[in-house]
């Protein structure tokens, strides 16, 4: 994967988990995770995110000690680790239904961890009044997980994981079970947690609005593969190939060949498959003539009959659908052979409101629309 | 309901009142009402069930234990003598009002032919008896009052006091002999409770023994049910199905054959002694007995009744998500740990559910020990089989053990549900 190696790790930081050219087939015959280099610094908080089997899950439980590393090497804090057992890795762990032991009460679950570590009975009661109310439910210790509600039960799972204070904390789609509006506010609060103790956190999640607004570096997987190790604001605007522009946020795909390199590889002119050409910032494309490629543009960077010599790009497009949102309204047109090209319009006075077949001019900027890989 | 303009429709709620229907009648009303007719409809549903449930079960069972307890004879074909002795102190010869009594009994009894029952009663417990009585009916004619006198005339056994305590004894309906029996107890001549001579006691020991037995099958079940129950519920599927329908062929295959298949194993010139003979494990001359005593009966049973431990065990593992265990492990339980603190808890009720199917399948078990358990491996439930092919007093005491089982059984029950709690069980 070149186009990810170059971002690999921050060379300041040094470095606190490494994974170190690992693979993992479960069937000798396919790779789940093929040749995976990653390092993670000390405090930071980062998010594997990809669709369901791009690996994620698998590296994850790789680091927890639940699989076995079919090749490579992991090191925490300069410790290889692939061969110690789970138990002894002390790495905090939450799981995707939170795996609260049903059997015992909040409290119990929490000086679980403390108990199996032989600590004594007055040190276990402060640590776990000290976690409970760190995740706010001071009063639930003596309440059975099934009495809780869903987000309740997620801080007892937080406070669980980090009552034995780990410095390493992993999250398996740890908030997949809850509906949009308590999803959005364990976020904050995950993230509160994690500012206030400097732990850090390992996060795996397949929902990149989750993955960008807690995180501060994004791996996003695919095929058992790293497309592209990031911070949020830098995977969102400066996609480094076509699978990563797609995967987050919305994006809109046109596919043609080089015909020119621009200067210096400022520019290249890409011609379309319906004809037209295009110029087009060169982001993964090497500049050789009759290379394939995929333009990337994102939908609020187009714009709707832009004035005269203002963009080196227009195209003309017929409008296919309109979508009324509220603060934006989402247009779809046939733009140069598709006809999902998506535009947000925002909801003001100086844009007028369009009808399904109209024809308008699309035009965007050079730097707005990435040449990356076909 | 705000929205709705038309006033009226919907009914005022008054706080102080009883909410009613739109047509007025009290809503509590026609909630029942409207319910009643969906309990009945359910009721009917399960009637046929209940009908069959009454006929067939429960009442046999009550026509036993009242049978284990009922003694008609000497109440029912001796009425006069019987009340006429109710104030008899028991320590002299009776007066002449219980003689007269007898007689007059007699002389009914030999015209209506029930002095035999009655006489065959008493013959139960004093051997003799029948004769003595049946030969003073027949010669009664003779007799003139003073009877007491006559009759001791005609068999000075007529001045017997245990003869006449028994009398006294059996005038009651109910009678617990049978039971006292049935727990190796008797009355003595004196109408005391004692236990009965050694050589005669069988019972209780069959039953410690039965019980005893049955919880070493329900100890090995468990052992060896709960590995291949986790197995089941941890391996994948195609692996499990397999292993599954090796659970699940034994419940496919006749229990006769089952258990013959046993003898075929264990017997003295069987396949394991063969084995073992042949390894030159053992001489050909200390051929081990496997069958035909208790541990034929244990081996046997343990192999029938695992099926209804395995399935209840597998039916709760499979029930528990493996992110427990690994979530013990991550935070930092040793696997045994994880296991035991986490794991083994959450089969409870899958346990529970198991011990209390092969206990009590096992405590009543009947084919089986009958087939392989020999002398010393059989059941209670044995007897009680022996006992109901035997005449009506041995009827009335295989009622009688029958009973005890009962009760017994439902002893456990409430034990074992007070002690986890019947409705945390998982049956599967």
């Amino acid at each position: 994967m070149p186009e990810a190696s170059t971002r690999q790790s921050d060379p300041g930081a040094a470095s606190y988990v490494r994974f170190e050219g690992v693979q993992k087939s479960y069937d000798g015959e396919t790779l789940v995770v093929k040749d995976l280099n990653l390092d993670i610094a000390r405090g930071e908080f980062l998010t594997m995110l990809g669709p369901s089997g791009s690996g994620k899950t698998t590296c994850l439980m790789m680091l927890a000690g639940f699989e076995s590393t079919t090749h490579g090497a992991i090191y925490l804090h300069d410790q290889r680790i692939d061969n110690v057992p789970p138990h002894k890795r002390g790495i905090g762990m939450v799981f995707q239904n939170y795996a609260l032991f049903p059997h015992m009460t909040v409290r119990e679950n929490l000086a679980f961890p403390l108990k199996v570590r032989g600590m004594g009975r007055s040190d276990i009661e402060t640590r776990v009044k000290r976690a409970l109310e760190m995740v706010e439910l001071p009063n639930f210790g003596d309440r059975r997980p099934a009495q809780l509600s869903g987000g309740q039960q997620q801080r007892v799972a937080v406070a669980r994981a980090l009552v034995f204070e780990p410095d390493l904390v992993l999250m398996d789609e740890p908030l997949g079970a809850l509906d949009k509006q308590l999803r959005e506010q364990m976020q904050f609060e995950i993230k509160h947690i994690h500012e206030s103790l400097g732990v850090t956190v390992v996060y795996v999640t397949h929902d990149q609005t989750e993955a960008l607004t807690m995180s501060d570096r994004v791996a996003v997987f695919n095929d058992g593969v790293i497309k592209q190790l990031s911070t949020p604001d830098v995977l969102y605007e400066e996609p480094a190939n076509a699978f990563v522009a797609q995967f987050i946020g919305e994006n809109n795909r046109l596919y043609g060949e080089v015909v020119e390199a621009g200067d210096a590889g400022s520019a290249v002119t890409v011609r379309l498959d319906s004809g037209q050409h295009v110029k087009a910032l060169p982001v993964a494309v090497s500049g050789a003539r009759g290379e394939r490629t995929t333009l990337s543009l994102r939908p609020e960077r187009v714009k709707v009959n832009p004035p005269e010599g203002s963009v080196p790009n227009v195209l003309e497009g017929k409008v296919a659908e309109v979508i009324y949102l509220g603060d934006h309204i989402r247009t779809r047109f046939s733009v140069a052979g598709h006809d999902d090209f998506v535009v947000k319009i925002p909801n003001a006075a100086e844009h007028p409101r369009m009808h399904e077949g109209d024809m308008v001019k699309l035009g965007w900027a050079i730097e707005d629309c990435r040449a990356l890989d076909a | 309901m705000a929205d709705i303009p038309a006033a009226g429709t919907v009914p005022e709620m008054r706080r102080d009142e009883e909410l009613t229907t739109a047509d007025g009648r009290p809503l509590r009303v026609a909630l029942r009402r409207s319910q009643r007719q969906l309990r009945r409809r359910a009721f009917y549903l399960v009637a046929p069930l209940l009908v069959f449930l009454l006929v067939t079960f429960g009442w046999p069972i009550a026509n036993m234990i009242a049978g284990s307890v009922y003694n008609p004879e000497v109440a029912h074909f001796l009425p006069l003598t019987s009340s006429a002795i109710s104030d008899w102190d028991g320590e002299d010869v009776p007066g002449e009002d219980v003689f007269a009594a007898m007689a007059m009994d007699m002389e009914s009894g030999l015209a209506n032919r029930t002095i035999g029952r009655a006489a065959g009663r008493i013959n139960r417990e004093i051997p003799g008896a029948r004769s003595l009585v049946m030969g003073t009916a027949r010669d009664l004619e003779d007799m003139q009052p003073p009877y007491r006198e006559a009759f001791l005339a005609e068999d000075e056994r007529w001045g017997d006091l245990e003869f006449w305590r028994l009398i006294k004894r059996e005038t009651r309906i109910v009678t617990p002999a049978y039971y006292l029996l049935a727990l190796d107890f008797e009355y003595n001549s004196r109408g005391e409770i004692v236990e009965r001579p050694e050589i005669y006691q069988v019972y209780r020991q069959l039953f410690w023994r039965t019980a005893w037995m049955s919880l070493t099958i329900t100890a090995l079940c468990v052992l060896l049910g709960y590995p291949v129950a986790h197995l089941l519920a941890t391996l994948p599927l195609k692996t499990s199905n397999v292993l599954m329908i090796l659970v699940l062929l034994p419940f496919w295959t006749s229990l006769l054959v089952r258990t013959s298949a046993w003898i075929v194993l264990l017997q003295q010139q069987g396949v394991i002694n063969d084995l073992l003979v042949w390894a030159n494990i053992i001489d050909a001359s200390g051929r081990i007995r496997m069958i035909y005593n208790q541990t034929g009966t244990i081996i046997a049973m343990t192999h029938i009744l695992l099926p209804f431990m395995i399935l209840p065990l597998y039916s709760v593992m499979k029930t528990i998500p493996p992110s427990y265990m690994r979530a013990a492990r991550s935070l930092g339980a040793t696997q045994f740990t994880a296991f035991t603190k986490v794991y083994m808890p959450l089969t409870i009720p899958g346990v529970a559910a198991g011990v209390l199917l092969v206990f009590i399948l096992a405590i009543g078990y009947y084919i089986t020990p009958a087939l392989v358990g020999g002398e010393s491996g059989i059941f209670i439930s044995n007897l009680i089989a022996q006992n109901m092919q035997g005449t009506s007093a041995q009827l009335k005491l295989a009622s009688a053990l029958a009973t005890i089982l009962l009760v017994g059984v439902l002893f456990f029950y409430w034990l074992f549900n007070k002690l986890i709690g019947v409705d945390r069980l998982k049956f599967g």
